[in-house]
């Protein structure tokens, strides 16, 4: 079906939904360098009016990736909710951002949409608002999440503590888990990318991990990020394997180039909730989210299997993918992928906070790894803007990185202490278990052991 | 006004990992030192990023150790800006260089040799020369084809570059992406049989060339390994790659 759209004497025709909304994107390189991006501004602009009025019951009828050659297609399809899409079935996208925006739009209502709409709605009125809609319609969204701490609750913020080192050294990991705990972070997970993807070194790191936690009574979960696999074979040998973490992403082809499909992320799902590792919680129930997973624009398109969709459609497909997995942590590592999908600290924000708002509308725990590359047009004024405005809209947790400078991944994300300004200038406080164990017996006994951090590594 | 950790915790944590932890606070953000020393690693970086290649010094340094024409090449992308945002283009040659490699009779070359700025000149201008000189006399059981120069260029337009020329293997040298600690890094990039649509995991990769990572005898030392190697068991790749750790631990 094609969509059509006149501005002054020039009528813009657009061929498909797919081209229709890789047209309506705001300006990025990645769609640019797909050849996906509207021709010009005005272009841009009326892709975004006829986008306003398509009704939103067009996007059951017309998929940007064929049902019948995509499995992620198959599952935004088949696992639709109807009942839950009720209340909005007569609405265009337009119609769809005032409501979403407008008091009628309450926080149980619009947690109760949520399987009622499919990625390519979300990221279809994405393109129709502004960062301040973004933020507003985020910000009346709560998804919470526990294991044996509860992450997303309103008015708290959490951090992933991410201690990464360049050769996985045990006692260089376990000085960043002890200066990112002083300094409050770590009450999302204590996650560390390894690397080298092995088994033996995955199950190391788990217990290095383990036993700290354990020692000093930490409410936290912790990850090593891994391949799925690996992380499997490690449980399977008897590691102690609290979240499982995957990168994934929005079309069947970039998820295989991930060496995944949802069958095996089913598999690890089951694997790891049979160990029943979740702890009982502030509000007295036991934690049994146990899914950790990443994300991020352009991804696709770089493993070549983006079947001409704009990049952030696709983002919000491997929501898509997580959703039925019930998944503790979320994230967008948003500026990680480079300039040629993102080119500066413009692009980064905006698509940090589209994806936080995608996410969240579709019912997931949404963190964000607000970072970049050397080789983008950002700097740590971009991160600080970025950050800032994540928290107005809700975000559920960022990274703690020491001095937001990760040595393994060569990348710059966000700093302990810059989760600590974000929680001073907001007024919010981290997970209720951790703040309850920052201000125990347990964390004063850390942190006078840890003068001497040698002595704290497991022999 | 400030809260600094016990310098002895601040040097303990650090002996143990060169991340940037024990960093005190001013309230709760950190202090001026810390927050100018990453500006000076971030700008550093980012210097090495936009760097330009000093490409008619490099050429004429190539042509003093070695014994075959140095070609000095460009890529399709014109610029720096382009470059960042268009892999596509930095992974093919212009119209001229193209024309310039026409001249060349293929099939007649073993091994060639290219030298790309990538996204460190600060890298390539370093360590390109000292490497080839520790590497170009252990390479005399090869035919070498003219080594290449090119400006803006990224890791396949070897690929480009060695099927003009009709080498068997393709040794790509190039600055690799910044990091916060080392702007400078070189990497090599080994391909068996170089053409258009060559993928990642068909090359075998040497990375961290720099002072505070691996040293030119080292380096030259896995490139030779590579080389020889690639052309005994005619592959380069994932099946190469699982050999190499015998070699390092040697």
């Amino acid at each position: 079906m094609a969509f059509v759209h006149t501005i002054g004497s020039t009528v813009y025709t657009f061929p498909s939904l797919r081209e229709l909304l890789a047209r309506a994107t705001p300006l990025r390189s990645g769609d640019v360098l797909a050849g996906l991006a509207a021709q010009s501004a005005e272009e841009r602009v009326a892709a975004q009016f006829a986008l306003a009025d398509v009704p939103l019951a067009h996007f059951l009828v017309e998929q940007v990736i064929p049902y019948e050659e995509d499995e992620v297609t198959r599952l935004i399809v088949d696992t639709h909710d109807a009942d839950a899409f009720a209340p909005v079935q007569s609405f265009t996208v337009g119609e769809l951002r005032d409501w979403l925006l407008s008091d009628e739009a309450t926080p149980e209502r619009l947690a109760a949409l949520a399987p009622g709409l499919t990625p390519e709605m979300a990221a279809a009125v994405s393109k129709l608002m502004r960062v301040q809609d973004l933020i507003a319609a985020a910000a009346k969204i709560r998804v919470v999440t526990r294991f044996r701490s509860t992450v997303g609750l309103r008015g708290r913020l959490s951090a992933r503590l991410q201690p990464n080192h360049p050769t996985d050294d045990p006692a260089g990991i376990a000085a960043s888990i002890l200066d990112g705990l002083l300094l409050g972070s770590g009450d999302a997970v204590i996650g560390i990318n390894p690397a080298g993807d092995n088994v033996a070194v995955t199950t190391h790191l788990l217990r290095l991990v383990d036993t700290l936690r354990r020692r000093f009574q930490i409410p936290t979960q912790s990850c090593v990020l891994a391949h799925i696999t690996t992380q499997m074979a490690a449980l399977e040998a008897g590691a102690p394997v609290d979240l499982l973490f995957q990168s994934i992403a929005g079309s069947e082809a970039a998820n295989r180039s991930f060496g995944v499909n949802l069958a095996l992320v089913a598999e690890a799902h089951q694997a790891g909730q049979s160990l029943r590792r979740g702890a009982v919680c502030a509000d007295g129930s036991v934690g049994d989210n146990i899914l950790y997973f990443e994300t991020g624009q352009g991804s696709a398109l770089s493993a070549n299997a983006h079947h001409g969709v704009d990049q952030q459609t696709l983002e919000a497909r491997a929501y898509a993918v997580a959703r039925p997995f019930r998944p503790m942590l979320v994230n967008t590592v948003v500026g990680f992928i480079g300039p040629e999908y993102l080119y500066d600290g413009k692009q980064i924000a905006r698509a940090g906070l589209e994806d936080h708002f995608c996410g969240k509308l579709l019912g997931l725990p949404m963190g964000c790894d607000v970072c970049y590359t050397n080789h983008a047009e950002a700097d740590q004024d971009d991160m600080d803007a970025l950050l800032t405005l994540l928290g107005a809209a809700g975000v559920n947790y960022i990274m703690g990185v020491p001095g937001a400078d990760d040595i393994m991944l060569n990348y710059q994300s966000t700093s302990f202490h810059d989760a600590l300004y974000l929680r001073r200038v907001l007024g919010l406080k981290p997970a209720p278990e951790f703040e309850t164990w920052l201000a125990g017996e347990d964390f004063q006994r850390l942190a006078l052991e840890a003068r001497h951090p040698e002595r704290l590594l497991p022999a | 006004m400030s809260q600094i950790l016990p310098s002895s915790l601040r040097s303990r944590l650090r002996a143990l990992t060169p991340a940037r932890v024990g960093l005190g606070r001013t309230g709760v953000s950190q202090q001026t030192r810390d927050t100018l020393d990453f500006q000076c690693a971030h700008a550093q970086a980012r210097d090495a990023v936009h760097a330009r290649m000093e490409t008619a010094a490099m050429v004429a340094a190539f042509g003093q150790i070695s014994a075959s024409p140095v070609l000095r090449l460009h890529s399709a992308a014109t610029d720096r800006t382009v470059y960042l945002q268009r892999p596509d283009l930095g992974r093919k040659l212009d119209a001229a260089s193209r024309n310039l490699l026409a001249g060349f009779e293929p099939g007649s070359c073993g091994l060639a040799l290219v030298v790309a700025d990538g996204l460190s000149a600060l890298a390539v201008e370093r360590h390109a020369v000292p490497l080839l000189a520790q590497l170009l006399p252990q390479l005399q059981d090869w035919r070498l084809a003219p080594l290449s120069v090119v400006e803006q260029g990224r890791v396949a337009i070897g690929d480009e570059i060695g099927l003009a020329l009709g080498a068997a293997l393709a040794v790509v040298f190039i600055g690799e992406r910044p990091g916060l600690s080392s702007p400078d890094s070189l990497g090599a990039y080994i391909t068996w049989q170089p053409r258009p649509g060559r993928t990642d995991a068909e090359r075998n990769c040497i990375s961290n060339i720099r002072v505070q990572g691996l040293s030119y005898v080292q380096a030259a030392a896995q490139l030779v390994f590579y080389l020889t190697q690639a052309r005994r068991r005619q592959l380069t790749g994932v099946a190469l790659k699982d050999e190499a750790p015998l070699l390092r631990e040697g």
